[in-house]
Order: structure tokens, then sequence, then C-alpha cells
């Protein structure tokens, strides 16, 4: 197993939290941790890992902070 | 019959004039830069008779086009020395749009001390002087016109338009009876320096604009409304948290400006952030989701109240809360939102002058993080002017210039707004060529880069693709410019396929046109040219299209840097 740290953006902490460690297998994808929380990849706009932008197929390593946002425009 | 009005200031006459016809088919931004590059000498002063204040209201602007209602204001900037459009929600344009006025030029300075008041209506402009409101600030300016006058729209300035304070703004009265504001560029000094406090607008007795053809224009309108309603960004994101939606994603990419520029991430982003700001105001009763002008259906501006429930500010924007929040390091959305208040009774840009205060809190002025001596900077010496106060209010260039910062965030001397170039490389672009300054709504990469609008991130980190996506969209926010439409309309009209066809019906049906989409390019390219040849002949070169040395230092934590070239970025003007 390793740990990684997941960032919610906007309407993601509704009814979910902003920050949480979690424990997954190695290996895991950013799309897995993405719909472990009931969220599909069609929400996602913004996903990064480590402060870079990184597909649902990238794979998280020990140590990595994924933060993920809905589809927000700008300001 | 649509006319121009024109108020000659020297002369204290005024003038109604029939539209002359390269003219006609423009609106907003294309007819003040159009106005601006033909009549306005482009070595003259800015703050002398020469120059010109022009006001345009959008293409669209009095229609039932919802978000149609931006005015745009124009001139020689005091501040950039450039040409300089800037537009700004609120009421006005929409009574200009229905009294028929596709601008109004206010030309020649006064001779004497006074000043003077212009009351616009159906039958044209009366110039009046004023006594009783020099001095005071936005708020009161508006409350007493509302006395005097009734709800009028209103173009006032505050006390630092009165002193020509190089960020002055131009403030507009908004639906509630609060402000809106021309910000960018000093046009509150222009509009001082021809000793005008204030411009009433009186739509009484006008009817909505005319169609030619009525019924395309309704089915084109409901098109674009859903267009708006059904992105994601237009319809929930802005809506829900305001452009401060943007704290945490920026900081997340490191791109957030904190510490004068110095890092790109702030430890107190939650403090500031969108969300935060979302719950405070609702714990405390306020207003999350507000619209500046009648017809807006995107509603990102809110009513911010204290914790006793009173108003404090309303449309308290991501540039305002980033560049205090994190650049000045404040972290207190509550001093944040006094300031706000202040700057915008005072009557000065809140972009310029935060940066400028990041800068002196570079300059050893006052200390990082010190919000309740910002708050007596904006109370006691903007305000009054004094010599450090006119320092502040002059901007962040000159700022850095008199205290001898070297991390001084202007291009042309305008301020970087709450976007760090190095680790979103497209608004560096954007803040290196924009005909403005440095300006992120010039041509807002930041959504492609970041969060993919447009069809796929262009990698804000990398250099590839930067130069054509700011390209792409500085043409295309002409556009918006032109039309009078609220600058988020770039998001549905990127992803929506039926929404640039509606503006395009909607237009046509308006004025029984057969434009193309392939119309609004040629109109964004145009205007840029304009724009940019007014510049040179006023002495700018492709030498001043560059961000400063500092920007090739490496950002915290990314590491990132400025490593466009001088070459590269020229290629920006390769059409």
């Amino acid at each position: 197993m390793i740990e990684v740290t997941v960032n919610l953006l906007a309407t993601f902490r509704t009814d979910r939290f902003k920050e949480e460690q979690q424990q997954v297998p190695e290996g895991t994808t950013v799309g897995a941790v993405v719909s472990g929380m009931g969220i599909t990849e069609r929400e996602v706009g913004m996903a990064l890992v480590n402060g870079r932008h990184a597909p649902m197929a990238h794979p998280l390593t020990h140590g990595d902070v994924l933060h993920l946002a809905p589809w927000i425009a700008g300001g | 019959m649509d006319k121009i009005y024109r108020v000659n200031m020297s002369s204290l006459q005024c003038s109604v004039e029939p539209v002359p016809t390269p003219w006609a088919g423009l609106g907003g931004r294309a007819l003040t830069s159009a106005i601006v590059a033909k009549e306005v000498p482009p070595t003259c002063h800015a703050l002398g008779e020469n120059n010109k204040l022009v006001f345009a209201p959008g293409m669209l602007s009095g229609t039932t086009a919802v978000n149609s209602g931006r005015l745009s204001a124009g001139a020689k900037s005091p501040l950039t020395g450039t040409i300089k459009e800037s537009n700004a929600g609120g009421t006005a344009a929409q009574v200009l749009a229905r009294l028929g006025v596709k601008a109004l030029i206010i030309e020649g300075i006064p001779k004497g001390d006074g000043w003077y008041g212009l009351h616009v209506n159906s039958d044209g402009v009366t110039i009046v002087e004023e006594t009783e409101l020099i001095g005071k600030g936005n708020f009161a300016v508006i409350e007493a016109l509302e006395k005097r006058l009734g709800k009028t729209g209103v173009l006032t300035i505050g006390p630092a338009g009165e002193m020509k304070m190089l960020a002055a703004n131009i403030s507009v009265r908004d639906i509630d009876g609060k402000l809106r504001s021309h910000g960018r560029g000093g046009l509150g000094a222009v509009m001082g320096s021809k000793r005008i406090k204030f411009i009433a607008l009186d739509g009484e007795g006008t009817t909505a604009v005319s169609l030619a053809d009525s019924a395309k224009f309704t089915q084109a309108a409901r098109t674009f409304a859903q267009a708006i309603m059904n992105h994601p960004g237009t319809g929930q994101g802005l809506p829900t948290y305001g452009t401060a939606e943007m704290v945490n994603i920026v900081n997340a990419a490191g791109g957030l400006p904190t510490r004068n520029f110095l890092h790109g991430q702030y430890h107190d982003n939650e403090k500031i952030s969108g969300e935060t700001l979302r719950e405070t105001i609702i714990e405390r009763g306020g207003n999350p989701s507000h619209g500046c002008q009648s017809g807006c259906v995107i509603k990102c501006s809110q009513v911010f109240v204290d914790k006793k429930g009173k108003y404090v500010t309303s449309g308290l924007e991501y540039e305002t809360i980033e560049i205090l929040g994190a650049n000045a390091m404040i972290g207190d959305l509550d001093v944040i939102a006094e300031a706000d208040h202040l700057m915008d009774d005072i009557g000065i840009d809140s972009i310029e002058t935060s940066v400028a205060i990041g800068v002196a809190m570079d300059g050893g002025v006052l200390p990082f993080g010190d919000g309740q001596g910002v708050l007596r900077l904006l109370r006691e010496d903007l305000r009054a002017g004094t010599p450090l106060g006119r320092t502040i209010g002059s901007g962040a260039g000159n700022v850095g210039k008199l205290y001898g910062v070297t991390r001084v965030p202007v291009v042309k001397n305008q301020a970087i707004p709450a976007y760090d170039p190095r680790a979103i490389k497209g608004i560096g672009i954007t803040y290196a060529t924009s005909t403005m300054g440095a300006d992120h709504t010039a041509g807002y990469a930041v959504a492609t880069n970041l969060m993919g609008v447009g069809g796929g991130v262009v990698d804000p980190l990398k250099k590839d693709g930067q130069v054509e996506l700011s390209r792409h969209l500085q043409i295309a926010t002409v556009m918006l410019d032109s039309l009078g439409l609220c600058l988020f309309i770039g998001f549905p009209s990127a992803d929506d396929p039926t929404c640039v066809p509606a503006i395009v019906d909607m237009l046509n049906a308006r004025f029984g046109l057969e434009l193309t989409p392939e119309w609004f390019g040629g109109l964004g390219i145009t205007t840029l040219k304009t724009e940019r040849a007014f510049n040179q002949a006023a002495g700018f070169t492709s030498e001043h299209d560059r961000l400063p040395e500092f920007f090739r230092e490496p950002l915290a934590p990314s590491g990132a840097v400025w490593d466009f070239t001088g070459d590269e970025i020229d290629q920006f003007w390769n059409f």
C-alpha cells in the first residue's frame, strides 16, 4: 500500500472532504481514486499530481499530492 | 437613428453628430479604439488637452441578450502611454444604447479650476458646473445624484481621479446603486484632467433598441442564454464561488503570486479561497451570487457583509482577494473586503493599487501581512493624496522606481494581475503582447492552461502552443469587448458549438446584416492592429512586449522560469 494526499476543490468538497490521506494499492491510477469517491471522470475539470496535470491513467506513487477540481472556467 | 454625442470641454459646447460610415458597424472596444486611433495624437500627453475620453456601449447592449451590458471606455492611458480600452458592467451601457448613442466623445480641457457634471439624455449633453460633490467618494456621489436626479445611470470619479492619480478608475452605478469599475489604465485621471466629476445618463422616455428581425433575435437570444447556463464554468462554478474560485486552483498549480511574486503558493490559501468566501457570506446572511447588470444570468458577483451583517462590498473579485490576500500576505477576507470598499470609494483600480502595495511592502514601506497598515494607507494617504498616497496611486511601476525595488511586476508600466506567468505561461504571452499593458482579460489563457477550456489543456509549464493560444484568445476577446458581452461568454463560446452562431444570429437580427463568424475574427484582427499601430506611433516597439527580468528567476516550489526569447514572443504578431 502507498499513501497519497487527496485535495478536493470547489463542489467536489460537498459531502466529502477538503483534504484526506488515503491508503491505496501501489499502481492505483488517478481515475481509480476519482471513481472511488463516486465522481465520474467526465466531471473532473482539472487533475494535478504534485502540481502537474495528469491523465486519469496516471499511476500514483507514495507521497503524491492529488488535486481534483470540477469544470471551473476562471476569474 | 444612432448618433455620436461630442462634448468639448475647452469651449464647454456639445454637439450631436451623425455616425460616420466607417464606425456604423462598430461598437464597444472596436469603436473606442477606432475613434482614439483616428482622433488622438499618439504622442500627446494623456492628461493634456489633446487626449480624448470615449465611451461606447457594445453592439448588443440595450437588447434583451443576456450579459450584454458592458460599456467600453477608451483613451490614451496616462499609466501606460498606450491606447486603452477598459470595460465594465453596471447600468450605463444599456442606457446609452437605448438613447441611440453609439459613442460619447469628450475632448479638450476647460480653463480655470472649476468642476463640471455632464447630463446626458435624448436631447444631447448638458454641461453643468459642480461644487457640492467635489472631493467626495464615489458612494456619496451615487447617493447624492439619486436624490438629485432619480435612478439614472452614473459614471463617476472619486478623489483619486480628481487628483489625476495614474491608477484612478471610472466607476459605474450598478443595479443596486453600488459600483462597478472601468478599472485599468488610469482612465479616471483622464476624466479628472477634463474636470468632469460625473456623467449622469438619463434614459427617460426611451424604449428597447429596435430589432430588424425580432423573432429571429428572440430565438437566438434563447439559444445563447442556454449555452451560458449549460456550461459548467458559467452555469455552476462562477455563480457558486465567484471568480475567487481560482484561488485554490491557481495555488495547486503553483502560480499564485505570493510575497510580491516571490513564491507561487500561499500557505493560507484556504483563508482567502472562493469556498471560504461563499461559506462566510452565507453564514453572515449576505448574498453569495449576484449580478452586476440587469439580464445577467451568470451572477459571479456577491454581496459581502461584515460579522454583524452590514454591507461591506459587492463584486469582491479573485484579483483583489489574491493580490491583497496572498501577494501582500494579508490572508483575511474581512480586511480585504474593507480595502476593496475603500478603493471603490476613492476610485482607484484595485489591481494596480494592490500590486503597488505589494511592491511597497517589498520596498519596506510597511510589512507584508500588515492589513491594518494597508487600510490606514488607503484611508489616510490615498484618499487625502499625501505624497505617499500619490506614490501608491501612481501604480506599481512608479512605486518600484521610487523605492529601489527590482521585483516590479509590470508590463508597459501596468501591473501584472494574479497569475504568475512562469507557472501559467500562456497568460504570460498575453501580459507581454497585449496592446493594453499587462492585462489578464485581454486573452485569458489561464482557462486553457489549467482547465482545458476550448478543447484540452495546453500545458501551463511548457512553451508549446502558448503564442498561438494567446493570439487566438486576444482576437476572440475583441469580439466580446465590442459586442458588450461579459468576458465569461468566452467559455461557452469555446466549448459549445451553438454559442457563437447564436451570437452572430443576434447581431444579424439586431442590425439586419448577414455577418459570419469569420467577420468577428476580422474585427478582432483589425482592432488589434489599429491599437498596435497607435502604440508604435507613440514610441512602443517589440522590446516593450517583454516581461520583467526577475521572471527569469525560478519560482518556488515548481522552479518554473519565464524562458521565452524575444523572437518567440514576437511571433505573436504574425497575423
